[in-house]
């Protein structure tokens, strides 16, 4: 019995230990729980929220981009995609053998879906071809109890209906690059497109528009629960152009076989009623990504297709650039309107000759005979006295030499050549002879297409310094300031931008006209206008001798460029044109007849004279 | 030394046995076993299906089993204890070789309504064959290496049958509880710290018989980091999902980790973490108060009995409750690794509320024969 007890003794005391240990054990329970949830509470509690919420991004739908009468040019079109989802789907490559049955599935999406698969998890559903048509779509839906876990999903893709048509002013979208991300979790959604050029690009804040946000719940393998919270975006601005569908479709027709630039302005506005550079492109093509080869194309071709000419062609104006230093002379007195010269065909300069385009000359010709016959003589006598400074001044009044500031990326300035500029830019002094040249619109100085139509614009709209625009603006809104600004005179007087119309009516309708060949019968629809023709190379002294200057004799590149610019009415000009054909030829043969088409078109239409839209921007 | 075995507790009717019953254990377990169905309620997302109504099922089965066993004589089981004890082993050693249940993977025998797993029944009868041989040594018995061979043999068996599986939770928890039982039973404090060298001395061994992917799984359990996506991030998720519950909790049926399934397991191993996410720390307090009443009854019980065999068997089965309770409330706040420990009485599944309920059933068994003289010797004399 005393080993009993001594047992009984030994037992409750080693309880008593086992007791003490467990309670020190079940403290250490509390205590680690007491850290977990009072201590580090507030911690946890953000990491469990940042389990199960979930910020995902609403995109808006891009604004679209109209003509001046509300017509469509930029659009967002339904994209009917097919889906599958693996979860749903007893064997993916059954499913997708099943599905190509019905559709044409290609090898590489096929790889590529299967590949999509093995990676995401099952519920996230994998695209396999986008941009389907009606028929693929009916065939789907009608076999879908075939098709486990294959879904049609509606998502948006732009869509320009023109197609090529204005391509070069309304740009194209296409997928964010790595560059362009600034943070914007919009530009990190798949599938994102921004605007790469055109409106597209430079309006791109106005038609992206705001994203929406939605907060949903998901579980462990983020699978959406429920939507906590969302707050829906603002979708993008439509914005409206002062473009005319109809005259943009017309002017786009009429040079497509060209390498050439055509822009209509409205005269009193400002408004860019047609701006075209041929050849164009397919902007739907960048859409859903461009193939290698198709870029290759684009970036190659000779004839430029992806640059705007309209605003990025630099070309010498020729002929063309003959009522400057006319109002050149006028204006700073050096010639009175009745000032004659007489042209032998040449004239001696210095040790140099410079030679008229007529090799016989023109005789006695005044200022308006100057013009209408393009007589070289009188332009290099009148630009010999007036000299460059002053030609380049009145020049930079028509809008020559510099950014015009229109709302298109890619504008180029052009060249208006002043001794500064040459003694700066090339280190030597300017030649007088330079002048002459620069006085028949050849050597340095170069303009772009929209600049040669803002020139005649402002030549026939009595001198007002309007500023082109592609955008339409509200009458009251902010863009008000700009508007009275256009409205300022330019300064120069009435009497001579008259005189020098009379020339350019002349151009066209007087009887010694060098574009007498287009001129319009009739007073309704008449136009006046300018020819030139723009050296693209020097022609040197054998040439000249031996006498080859046919056009066609040369190889294209190095043909001249035909120019012309004009305008219509002749009473009351509303429209101004200009025209630039690359390595056309002659102006009068090559780009006078498509400015007459398109001003008999322009004033078929009247644009400047249909009801306005009621405001530049639309939600 | 001749010690009669006293009749006067042996002619206990069977009403007055049942008014022995410790009626406040059976009203704690009752209470634990309430709190357990709410946490599978919640944990079906506020249904009753598929794991609440099961378990309360099993509760009814397991309470009436625990309420049988506790009025079978004491003898009953000190007769048969080593009988008992033999059965388990065979049933453990047949479905780790003889490979029941699909690949292997399920290691569970089906008694019908309750699937049992050998393993969960084993760490009772561990205890109850232990208690049965040392009721009988003396002091200097206790000195003698030779004398603890057989009851070390009773411990290994089934604890290397575990580590072969390998099963970590469940042969840490038998060499523990079986420890206990050698402790408590008055083993010299010497011999444990022998028994603890000839382990390290045993485990280089023993580790070149291990095959690669049970050497694989066994630094997994030791080093879960080394298996960040699988046992760490568990581990990771339910310590989030407790740190979020705070000072009270979510509310039942608003913890939103486990709701959103961020917690793996969460009607099983896990529903601890569901229990503080929802409830908060005073939730987890709350419960631990529940365990801890339990013990104290089991340690009370176990002090009152007359015979050694019952402090032993009443002691062995609450530090097996303990070592239950501990494991998996430890693993779920990251003190301990990741092992298959249940939450006894709250965690989904039969065998391992069975056997808590069996443990619990010997406990009351051992308080309502507390008068109950078994002879050093046994019962033959």
């Amino acid at each position: 019995m005393r080993s009993d007890s001594d047992r009984y003794k030994s037992f409750t005391r080693r309880t008593a230990a086992v007791a003490g240990f467990k309670i020190a054990l079940l403290s250490v329970l509390g205590a680690r729980m007491y850290q977990l949830q009072v201590v580090q509470a507030d911690r946890y509690a953000t990491l469990a929220e940042e389990n199960r919420i979930n910020l995902r991004l609403l995109p808006p739908p891009r604004g679209r981009i109209l003509d001046r009468r509300g017509r469509l040019l930029a659009v967002n079109r339904q994209n009917y995609r097919v889906l599958m989802t693996v979860e749903r789907a007893d064997a993916a490559k059954d499913t997708l053998d099943a599905l190509g049955r019905f559709i044409f599935i290609g090898d590489g999406d096929r790889k590529r879906v299967l590949r999509e698969i093995g990676r995401k998890r099952s519920f996230v559903p994998v695209t396999v071809r986008e941009n389907l048509d009606w028929n693929e779509v009916a065939t789907i839906e009608v076999n879908a109890p075939d098709l486990p876990g294959v879904t049609i999903d509606v998502g948006r893709s732009r869509f320009y209906p023109g197609n090529e048509l204005a391509a070069h002013v309304l740009g194209y979208v296409s997928a964010v690059s790595e560059e362009e991300l600034n943070g914007d979790p919009l530009l990190e959604l798949p599938g994102f497109k921004i605007g790469k050029s055109g409106v597209e690009k430079v309006y791109d804040g106005l038609l992206r528009g705001t994203a929406g946000t939605s907060q949903v719940e998901v579980n462990a393998i983020g699978r959406i629960i429920r939507e906590l919270s969302r707050q829906d975006g603002e979708p993008g601005w439509d914005i409206s152009l002062t473009l005319d569908l109809d005259l943009q479709t017309f002017a786009a027709e009429r040079i497509a076989d060209e390498s050439a630039a055509v822009v209509v302005l409205d005269v009193q506005t400002g408004d860019v009623l047609a701006i075209v550079s041929t050849p164009s492109f397919d902007p739907n093509a960048f859409n859903s990504g461009i193939s290698t080869a198709d870029w290759n194309a684009l970036v190659n071709n000779v004839r430029s297709p992806l640059t705007n000419k309209a605003i990025a062609g630099q070309y010498s104006p020729g002929s063309t650039f003959k009522m400057i230093v006319a109002l050149a002379a006028l204006e700073n007195g050096v010639a009175s309107p009745e000032q004659t010269a007489f042209c032998n065909g040449k004239y001696e300069f210095g040790d140099g000759t410079f030679h008229c385009w007529k090799r016989s000359g023109h005789g006695r010709v005044d200022m308006v005979d100057a013009i209408a016959e393009s007589c070289d003589v009188f332009f290099y006598d009148l630009s010999r006295r007036v000299g460059i400074d002053r030609i380049a001044e009145m020049a930079g009044r028509f809008g020559l030499g510099h950014d015009l500031g229109i709302d298109l990326p890619g504008e180029r300035p052009g060249l208006m050549p002043t001794k500064a500029w040459k003694l700066a830019v090339q280190g030597v002094a300017w030649q007088s002879g330079e002048t002459l040249v620069a006085g028949i619109g050849q050597g340095f100085v170069l303009t772009t297409p929209l600049q040669l139509a803002v020139m005649t614009a402002r030549m026939v709209n009595g001198g007002r310094a309007i500023v082109p625009r592609i955008t339409r603006r509200e009458p009251n809104a902010e863009g008000s300031a700009e508007l009275g600004e256009a409205e300022m005179s330019i300064g120069v007087s009435d009497a001579h931008l008259r005189l020098v119309r009379r020339g350019m009516d002349d151009v066209v309708n007087g009887p010694t006209g060098t574009a007498r060949g287009v001129r319009v019968e009739g007073e309704a629809l008449a136009f006046g206008g300018k020819t030139g023709t723009a050296q693209v190379r020097r022609i040197s002294e054998r040439e000249r001798q031996i006498g080859v200057r046919k056009n066609e004799d040369i190889p294209w590149r190095t043909r001249d460029h035909a120019l012309f610019v004009g305008y219509a009415p002749l009473a009351e000009p509303r429209y101004a044109i200009a025209v630039v054909v690359e390595h056309g030829g002659v102006g009068s043969a090559v780009a006078a007849p498509i400015a007459r088409d398109i001003l008999l078109e322009v004033q078929r239409l009247d644009p400047a004279r249909s009801a306005p839209q009621p405001l530049a921007l639309v939600r | 030394m001749f010690e009669p075995i006293d009749s006067a507790e042996s002619e206990l009717s069977f009403f007055e046995k049942l008014w022995q019953i410790n009626w406040v254990v059976v009203l704690l377990l009752c209470a634990t076993a309430g709190v357990g169905f709410a946490m599978l309620y919640s944990a079906g997302n506020g249904s009753f299906d598929p794991w609440a109504s099961r378990q309360i099922v099993r509760f009814g089965i397991g309470i009436t089993m625990m309420l049988v066993i506790a009025l079978v004589d004491l003898k009953f089981w000190f007769r048969y204890a080593y009988a008992i004890y033999l059965v388990a082993l065979l049933l453990l050693a047949a479905v780790e070789f003889a490979g029941f249940g699909a690949m292997g993977a399920q290691r569970w025998i089906n008694l019908g309504v309750i699937q049992l797993q050998p393993a969960e029944v084993m760490k009772i009868t561990l205890v109850l064959a232990l208690a049965r041989y040392f009721h009988a040594a003396n002091m200097i018995d206790l000195g003698r290496i030779l004398y603890l061979i057989f009851p070390v043999l009773l411990v290994a068996g089934p604890t290397v049958l575990m580590i072969r599986q390998p099963d970590l939770g469940t042969a840490v928890m038998l060499a523990a509880a079986g420890g206990a039982v050698f402790f408590l039973a008055g083993v010299r404090l010497w011999m444990f710290g022998v028994a603890l060298a000839a382990l390290l001395a045993v485990v280089p061994v023993a580790w070149h018989f291990l095959h690669g992917y049970q050497k694989k799984r066994i630094l997994t359990f030791l080093d879960p980091g080394s298996d960040p996506l699988g046992a760490g991030y568990h581990i990771l998720q339910s310590k989030i999902a407790l740190g979020s519950g705070a000072l009270f909790g979510k509310g039942f049926l608003q913890g939103t980790q486990s709701r959103l399934n961020f917690l793996p397991e969460k009607q099983t191993d896990f529903i601890f973490t569901m229990l503080a996410e929802e409830f908060g720390l005073a939730g987890g307090l709350g419960l631990l108060g529940l365990y801890f009443l339990l013990l104290a009854y089991g340690v009370g019980i176990s002090l009152r009995a007359r015979c050694q065999f019952a402090r032993l068997l009443g002691m062995g089965v609450t530090v097996t409750f303990f070592l239950y309770l501990f494991i998996n409330i430890g693993m779920v706040m990251g003190l301990l690794p990741v092992v298959g420990v249940p939450l006894p009485m709250i965690s989904y599944g039969g065998t391992a509320m069975l056997a808590v309920l069996i443990g619990f059933g010997l406990l009351l068994c051992v308080g309502v024969h507390r008068d109950t003289r078994i002879g050093r010797r046994g019962l033959t004399e």
